[in-house]
C-alpha cells in the first residue's frame, strides 16, 4: 500500500515537472503538432481493436472508449 | 457645396472598397448542416482459445466478427456564430461464435451460434471558437440478441487562452438490460427457454447500470511534444454476471456464474505524441487500472509512425498488457460450492498479453487514386496472444471522405 502511494506521488511530481517545463507555442509554430500522426487519441481504424480488448481483458476505460457500459463486456 | 463634396468622396470610397473585396473561402462558415467528413471502418476479427466461460473455463473460444462502422460528421454555424457538429456513428457487427453455440450443445447450430450487433450513437457538440469552449450531448443505443443498452452522456471542454492546454469533463449513464438465457440443462418451466414450454421463447431480463465520468487534460510541452492525461471513474450496479457462463464446482455440481452486484473502476492513463526529427512520430500510451474486485492491470502501447512522405506513413506498433485475477476467479472444477461469488471467465483471470502489428496511412493532397473527395485510406493488421493460449488476429481498413 505504501509503495503504491509513493508511486502515485512520484508520478504526480514527475507530471508537475513536465508541465512546469512547458513552452508557450504560438499557432504558427504548431505545424508538427497539427500533423495527423500526432493526434492524442486512438485512430478510427482501431475501433475493433479497442472493442475486442474490452471484451477479452478485465480492464477498460481511460482510452477514449467505453468503461464497461453499453455491452456485455468486462 | 461642402455636403455635396463629402457625399461624392463617400461614394468614391465605397466604390473602391467594392472592387477591393475578394471572395474569402478560408473563413467560409456554412449556416446549414453540411457534410464535413465521412469515415467508413471495416474489420475482420478472428479468435481461437480453449478456455470458454460458456463451458466452465474449458472448450473452444472460436469466434469470427465482421465489424462495419460508418461515421458521418455534419457541421454548421448558428446565428450566434457557434460551430455545431453533429456526429452520427452507426456500427453493425455480424459474428459467429462456437462457444455461444454451446449454450445449447445438443443442437448442431443453435440460435446463439451467430448474432448481429447494432450500435448507433449521435453526438451534438457546440463550440465557441472565441472563448475556446465546447459543450456536447450524446445518445447511444446497442442491441444484440441477449443485451440491450441505452446510453446518455454530456460534457464540457475548455481551452487555455494560448490554446496549448485543454480540459475536458464528460459523464455517461448506461441503462442496460441483460436477457437471462441459461445453459439448456439448467432451464426449468419458470426460467424461460425450456423446450416445449409455453414460455419457451420468453426470457426474463435483469438490469445493469453504469455511471462513468471521464476527465482529460491535454498539454503542449513544446513544438514537437504534447501529452494527454486521462482519468475515468466508473461505477456499475445490477446484474454484472453473464447467465450462460457455466460453473462446475469441485464436487461436480453445476451452476452459473455469480458475481457481486457492484463494481467500482479507476483507470488512469497518459498518452504522448512526440515528433522525432522530420520523419518519425512516437505515439505512446500507458494505463494503470484498478477495481474493487481485486483486478489490477497495466497497459503499455508504443507506435512509431515513419513518414516516408508528408502523405504516406507506415506505423509498426507493440502493446503489452498484464492483469491480476479478480478474487472470485478459479478454473474448471476449482470452485467450492460454499463460495459466495464465483467465475471461470478467463478474461478475468491473471494473464499477460502481447499485441503487435503495423498499419499504413495514405492521404495524398489531390485525393486517393485521384478522387478529390476520397481524402485518406488507412489499413492496419494486428496479432494478439495471451499467456493462456488465446490468440486472435484483426485486420481493419478506414476510408475517409471529405
Amino acid at each position: 500500500m505504501m509503495r503504491r502511494v509513493v508511486r502515485y506521488i512520484a508520478g504526480f511530481c514527475l507530471s508537475g515537472i513536465v508541465m512546469a517545463s512547458c513552452e508557450a507555442v504560438k499557432p504558427y509554430q504548431k505545424n508538427r503538432l497539427n500533423d495527423g500522426e500526432m493526434e492524442l487519441s486512438t485512430r478510427k481504424v482501431q475501433k475493433t481493436e479497442t472493442s475486442f480488448q474490452n471484451y477479452r481483458e478485465g480492464a477498460s476505460g481511460a482510452d477514449g472508449g467505453s468503461n464497461g457500459g453499453g455491452c456485455g463486456c468486462n | 457645396m461642402k455636403r455635396i463634396c463629402l457625399v461624392v468622396v463617400g461614394l468614391y470610397l465605397q466604390l473602391l472598397s467594392a472592387f477591393s473585396q475578394t471572395v474569402d473561402t478560408t473563413n467560409y462558415k456554412p449556416r446549414k448542416l453540411t457534410i464535413n467528413e465521412i469515415n467508413l471502418v471495416h474489420s475482420y476479427y478472428h479468435q481461437e482459445g480453449d478456455h470458454s466461460a460458456v463451458t466452465g473455463g474449458i472448450g473452444t473460444q472460436k469466434l469470427s466478427d465482421y465489424a462495419n462502422n460508418i461515421e458521418l460528421n455534419l457541421m454548421k454555424y448558428n446565428k450566434y456564430n457557434r460551430k455545431i457538429d453533429l456526429n452520427i456513428d452507426m456500427g453493425i457487427d455480424y459474428y459467429t461464435s462456437a462457444s455461444s453455440d454451446n449454450i445449447d450443445p445438443s443442437t448442431i447450430s443453435s440460435a446463439s451460434s451467430h448474432d448481429l450487433h447494432i450500435y448507433p450513437t449521435v453526438t451534438r457538440t457546440a463550440t465557441n471558437e472565441q472563448k475556446g469552449t465546447k459543450n456536447n450531448f450524446q445518445l447511444s443505443f446497442s442491441a444484440e440478441s441477449d443485451y440491450f443498452s441505452y446510453g446518455f452522456g454530456g460534457g464540457f471542454a475548455k481551452q487555455s487562452k494560448d490554446r496549448n492546454r485543454e480540459l475536458t469533463v464528460n459523464a455517461k449513464l448506461y441503462l442496460d438490460q441483460v436477457r437471462i438465457i441459461l445453459p439448456i440443462e439448467l432451464r426449468t418451466l419458470t426460467t424461460g427457454g425450456f423446450p416445449g414450454a409455453p414460455n419457451e421463447h420468453d426470457y426474463p431480463y435483469k438490469s445493469r447500470n453504469t455511471f462513468s465520468s471521464s476527465y482529460t487534460l491535454s498539454q503542449v510541452i513544446n513544438k514537437r511534444w504534447q501529452l494527454l492525461f486521462l482519468l475515468d471513474l466508473a461505477y456499475q450496479q445490477g446484474y454484472l454476471s453473464l447467465p450462460f457462463h457455466r460453473i462446475y464446482f469441485s464436487d461436480n455440481s453445476e451452476t452459473i456464474e455469480r458475481l457481486p452486484s457492484e463494481r467500482f473502476k479507476i483507470p488512469v492513463g497518459i498518452r504522448s505524441s512526440y515528433f522525432i526529427g522530420d520523419r518519425l512520430v512516437l505515439r505512446s500510451y500507458y494505463r494503470f487500472y484498478h477495481d474493487d474486485w481485486g483486478l489490477d492491470a497495466h497497459t503499455i502501447d508504443n507506435e512509431l509512425a515513419i513518414k516516408f512522405t508528408p502523405f504516406f506513413s507506415i506505423s509498426p506498433f507493440y502493446r503489452y498488457y498484464t492483469q491480476t485475477a479478480i478474487r472470485y476467479f478459479a478454473g474448471y472444477k476449482m470452485h467450492a460450492s460454499t463460495e459466495q461469488y464465483y467465475s471461470s471467465d478467463y478474461d478475468l483471470a491473471a494473464f499477460n498479453s502481447s499485441f503487435f502489428g503495423a498499419g499504413f496511412r495514405w492521404a495524398p493532397p489531390k485525393g486517393v487514386l485521384g478522387h478529390p473527395n476520397w481524402s485518406m485510406v488507412e489499413l492496419r493488421y494486428g496479432h494478439y496472444s495471451k499467456t493462456d493460449g488465446f490468440v486472435s488476429n484483426v485486420i481493419s481498413v478506414n476510408l475517409k471522405f471529405k
